[in-house]
């Protein structure tokens, strides 16, 4: 018999109680603020930003203090939020050639037009604790150097120039949208492409790691890896116009990856592309490879049976709010179905204890 | 080309301008300038999101990679002159603002807003992005080749 239970709610007002006083902590120390951590926990605040899908650094600095620096739960706050907003219109496609570029590395050519540009990169650090840093201290200012104007080519244009790599022909098709539609199969490279942008940095990491360990090896290098501001333009009715609605920063890479031809196709580099809002380098190469590995139909290679190239995985477990929301669920109230396995246990149990206990008799 | 027409059409340079303007800085210089002028609301201030899209390969078909949150609003000044405000993030106060002053650049007093409002968020933005471009520039590889030893 199904028997309906009510219960829990002083517990439950109590527990968000408890909550609150324990994400405030030690009263005796000063409280975080949102623009502290919008500052000063900036990468954080980028992962929240980019697997949340939403550009806002003030929303994402909040939703890291409420979630208490569980990024998972923050980006979860994010995507809620989204979700009420009205959708005013789609941008053009930002134009990552026009960035301003804070870094920009090329791992195939040192003397790349334009140069390399480390920026503010945590590379060539020795990975030591910086005790400096636990006492308040004044930073020196960064040092300055006068900047060519000149814009930043892209590293695979030289090679585009020779013929040498595949191109990325320009076309105008309006990209499904995941956020509009379920996420069906076969899902097109936009729809990958969106997918892997939000998608989890862990498993993104290890799935674009699974390939460089020789599970569908796609052998890439860092042809470049740009972070910079890109202005976003949208076109506007009532104007008759586009106008620039603001100016994000992005994370690009893009990898040239060994290609030894098919039946179509010449021998040549391909091509593996990687774009994440904020500052996000992890996980833009990570894309870039991940990519790479799930264009294996198109560019006529064999199926090994790697989990990175097995679209329908990837993307389908790649999203992890919907990852934690399925697996967290399993911890909330379940004691009718089990009540009915239990019951169906026990009648296992009898039937096959039946047989044994006659046997003991005769 | 399409490009072309509209980098001469000086009220997208303005209306963009506006959008990445810095939190409250437009409310502030249009204050300084002059008294706000009446105006009836033809869309409130509301807040939403826009669908940025990228291109596969930067050049390539274009996918949608994330929102980005935006507010506008549209208003009618007294003589009749429509305004629109779109700017980046939730900032209802500063999308007012960016409208009134998309609305009175279209009236006379068009060049005290351009001196005082517009051109300085320019200087300002110019200044913000030299100064990001020096640092960057400072941390340019100077590469050189060390001298090989059995020559």
């Amino acid at each position: 018999m199904y028997v309906a239970v009510k219960g829990g709610e002083r517990a439950i007002e109590n527990a968000h109680a408890w909550l609150a006083e324990e994400r405030r902590g030690d009263t005796s120390v000063m409280e975080l603020s949102v623009p502290q951590i919008r500052e000063q926990l900036a990468l954080a605040v980028n992962r929240v930003m980019a697997e949340g899908s939403l550009y806002d650094p003030d929303l994402a600095a909040l939703a890291i203090k409420q979630s208490r620096g569980d990024l998972i739960e923050a980006i979860f706050l994010i995507r809620a939020y989204r979700t009420t907003l009205p959708r005013f219109g789609a941008s053009q496609p930002i134009d990552t050639a026009n960035m301003t570029c804070d870094r920009r590395v090329s791992a195939t050519f040192k003397d790349v037009p334009g140069g390399q540009i480390l920026g503010p990169t945590f590379d060539y650090t020795h990975r030591l604790l910086d005790f400096k840093l636990a006492a308040d201290g004044e930073v020196a200012q960064a040092p300055q150097r006068e900047a060519a104007q000149a814009k930043v080519p892209h590293v695979t244009g030289f090679l585009n120039r020779e013929g040498l790599i595949e191109e990325a022909p320009h076309d105008d098709t309006t990209p499904r949208d995941l956020t509009r539609e379920p996420l069906e199969m076969p899902a097109d490279r936009a729809l990958r492409l969106q997918a892997l942008a939000r998608a989890d940095e862990g498993f993104t990491l290890s799935m674009a790691y699974s390939t460089q360990r020789g599970y569908a090896r796609n052998h890439a290098f860092v042809g470049e890896l740009r972070i910079g501001d890109v202005v976003v333009e949208m076109d506007i009715p009532e104007l008759g116009f586009a106008i620039d609605i603001g100016e994000i920063t992005v994370t690009e890479c893009e990898t040239v990856n060994q290609f030894k031809g098919s039946k179509t196709e010449p021998p040549q580099f391909t091509r593996g592309y990687g774009l994440v809002f904020g500052q996000t380098e992890r996980k833009a190469i990570s894309m870039a490879l991940v990519d790479r590995a799930l264009r294996w139909e198109e560019l006529g290679e064999d199926y090994v049976g790697a989990p990175a190239q097995d679209a329908e995985f990837v993307l389908y477990h790649s999203d992890n709010i919907q990852a934690t929301g399925f697996l967290e669920h399993i911890k909330l109230p379940h004691y009718v179905d089990f009540q009915s396995e239990l019951e169906l246990v026990r009648k296992l149990r009898r039937d096959a204890g039946a047989t044994p206990k006659q046997e003991a008799n005769e | 080309m399409k490009d072309t027409i509209d980098d001469i059409n000086p009220r997208k340079e303005w209306l963009g301008t506006l959008a990445k303007s810095p939190e409250g800085r437009v409310g502030a210089l249009l204050d300084q300038v002059m008294a706000r002028p009446d105006f009836t609301w033809l869309r409130m201030p509301e807040i939403g999101s826009v669908m940025v899209r990228g291109r596969a390969g930067a050049t390539g078909s274009p996918f949608n990679l994330g929102e980005v949150t935006v507010t506008r609003c549209s208003l009618r000044l007294a003589d009749g002159t429509v305004g629109h405000g779109y700017v980046q993030g939730r900032r209802k106060a500063c999308a007012e603002a960016a409208a009134l002053v998309d609305a009175l650049m279209q009236t006379e007093n068009a060049a005290d807003i351009r001196v005082a409002v517009l051109n300085v968020l320019e200087a300002e933005r110019t200044e913000a992005r030299t100064t990001r471009a020096a640092k960057a520039a400072a941390t340019k590889v100077d590469f050189f080749t060390m001298v090989r030893g059995e020559d």
